[in-house]
């Protein structure tokens, strides 16, 4: 196992001098799992959008597959960017076009300006985009309107979208946050499938302590911009739960015990 | 102390309206103008509406001059619209937050837009006479930067509105400005940007009339006419005439509008 993505000493302070992260630091392996937990404000969304640069940071370097992606130009920027997906609360799916034309959308960028404009797929890309929807069990909404599915289904055509980019990392801001617990559980399995089958990493944002529990090799806790817990969710505690969503939550609605008592 | 807050409040309303009825007043003065006077004068008006302005057998002899020029007062309005929405998109793009790749650019189209939209169209319309004089393309044209104007603002904002979460997640997968704008900035915005041009079809068919008027072309010239002629009966088909174009506009596009949304 090597370090696939290596965050150093990320700052990042927005123009109206709020700090969302200070001096945050720290690597992951290929193929893991990795859950971000923290209340909301903690800081979760900046530091998912420094790695692929939706963000830029202030200080500190992120680098990926061994390229310091802090110092790329744009058009190198862009060639890291296609090997990274990216899934989010909102779906963020152009809601008048159909399922499979939102997924080609994963395939932009690779695409030069006049292709990427027209939307010229080839053969194999179209195949691949297929293949994808129905192993996420959507072979049957292939043409349907994305405003027509269900938020548990759109999440899915995101995740497709991500996966026909052919990533080597998944960075997912809130997957399940707008999903109902059914559709959450799909959600979270399905990524946790992808980890393991197509040994891409993964690295999502929760604010579900119970749901990054069960599914992570990794737990990362963050609280006003630092990280204060980076480890094995075995070794969590109830304590340390208490600070990383602050001392005000008097009692936190879940209980720890059955989870980690093995 | 909550008494006092709401006394305040009271006080600080009675200030106003007390304010307004003063200014209203010396307005009134200042302009000798006499409301009695103006709103008996309402009933009178109507009355000469009634025995006066309606069309008769003779204005009839008219329709054909008259349809001609609604026709052409249409055509107009509808060239300056598209063409002016056409312009709109492009400084939209460059403009909305969402999709702006250069802010000193973004913040030149927004200004532009600002100042073709708060000129209103009959200014337009007055300084365009100056450079063109009495042709049919300074009408065009003011109705080109009216709506230029209103729709670049219009399309700024359902672009920030509708695009801002498939253009993230299209910057995120390294796609390219065109490839985002065309595949998803078009789609998701197109059937709102299409409702906005025909709204502003239809203020502008409403404009072109009074427009005319100034301009000395189309129906707004033919009703001028017929009215300095003292040809009420004609002058009231004009009118009949421009209602039921109007109405067919608002049909036609609020059809037109059921469709694509
Ligand atoms: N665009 C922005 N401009 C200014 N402040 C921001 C911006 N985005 C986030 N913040 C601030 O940065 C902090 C972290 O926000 P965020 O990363 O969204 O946290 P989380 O995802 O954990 O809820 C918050 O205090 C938030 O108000
Ligand atoms: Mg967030």
């Amino acid at each position: 196992m090597k370090a696939l993505l290596e965050v150093r000493r990320v700052s990042k302070k927005y123009g109206n001098g709020s700090t969302a992260l200070s001096d945050v630091s720290f690597s992951i392996q290929e193929g893991e799992f990795v859950s971000i937990i923290g209340p909301s404000g903690a800081g979760k969304s900046t530091l998912l959008r420094c790695i692929n640069r939706m963000i830029e940071v202030s200080s500190g370097e992120v680098v990926f597959q061994n390229v310091n992606v802090t110092k790329l130009g744009k058009k190198q920027l862009k060639q890291v960017r296609r090997t990274i997906g990216m899934i989010f609360q909102h779906y963020n799916l152009v809601n008048r076009l159909s399922v499979i034309e939102n997924v080609l959308h994963g395939r932009l960028g690779y695409k030069s300006t006049l292709a990427g404009m027209l939307g010229l797929y080839n053969e194999e890309e179209k195949k691949k985009a297929v293949e994808i929807l129905a192993m996420l069990g959507l072979q049957d909404q292939i043409y349907k309107r994305a405003d027509q599915l269900s938020g548990g289904q759109k999440q899915r055509v995101g995740i497709a979208r991500a996966l026909v980019q052919e990533p080597k990392l998944l960075l997912c801001d809130e997957p399940i946050a707008s999903l109902d617990p059914n559709a959450s559980k799909t959600i979270m399995d399905y990524l946790k499938t992808i980890s393991t089958t197509l040994g891409i990493t993964v690295l999502v944002n929760l604010h579900q302590v119970d749901v990054a529990l069960k599914y992570s090799d990794r737990i990362i806790g963050v609280n006003k911009g630092r990280i204060i817990y980076d480890g094995v969710p075995r070794e969590m505690t109830s304590d340390m739960i208490h600070n990383i969503y602050g001392s005000e939550t008097g009692d936190l609605l879940f209980d720890l015990g059955g989870e980690n008592a093995g | 102390m909550l008494g006092n807050f709401f006394l305040r409040k009271r006080m600080n309303f009675l200030a106003y309206f007390g304010l307004l009825i003063i200014i209203a007043f010396v307005a009134g003065v200042i302009t000798e103008y006499d409301p009695v006077k103006g709103f008996t004068s309402i009933p009178k008006a109507i009355v000469w509406g009634f025995t006066n302005f309606y069309p008769n057998v003779e204005s009839f002899e008219k329709l054909p001059d008259i349809l001609q020029k609604i026709r052409e007062t249409l055509l107009v309005s509808v060239a300056a619209t598209v063409t002016g929405g056409a312009f709109a998109f492009l400084f939209a793009i460059f403009g909305a937050h969402t999709t702006r790749f250069n802010v000193f650019l973004g913040v030149i189209s927004r200004g532009i837009a600002i100042v073709f939209r708060n000129i209103d169209f009959s200014a337009w319309a007055m300084i365009l006479l100056f450079s063109f004089g009495q042709n049919v393309m300074t009408g065009y044209f003011a109705l080109f930067f009216g709506s230029f104007g209103f729709l670049t603002r219009a399309f700024m904002e359902t672009i920030d509105e509708v695009s801002g979460g498939p253009v993230e997640a299209l910057k995120a997968t390294g796609a390219g400005y065109f490839s985002i704008v065309f595949k998803s900035v078009v789609p998701s915005t197109m059937p709102q940007m299409i409702s906005w041009v025909l709204f502003a079809i239809e203020t502008n068919i409403r404009q072109a009339t009074l427009v005319g008027i100034l301009t000395g072309t189309g129906i707004g010239f033919a009703f001028d006419l017929y009215y300095k002629s003292l040809n009420y009966h004609a002058a009231s088909l004009v009118v009949v005439v421009i209602v039921i174009a109007i109405l067919l506009i608002e049909w036609l596009s609020n059809y037109v509008r059921r469709v694509i949304l």
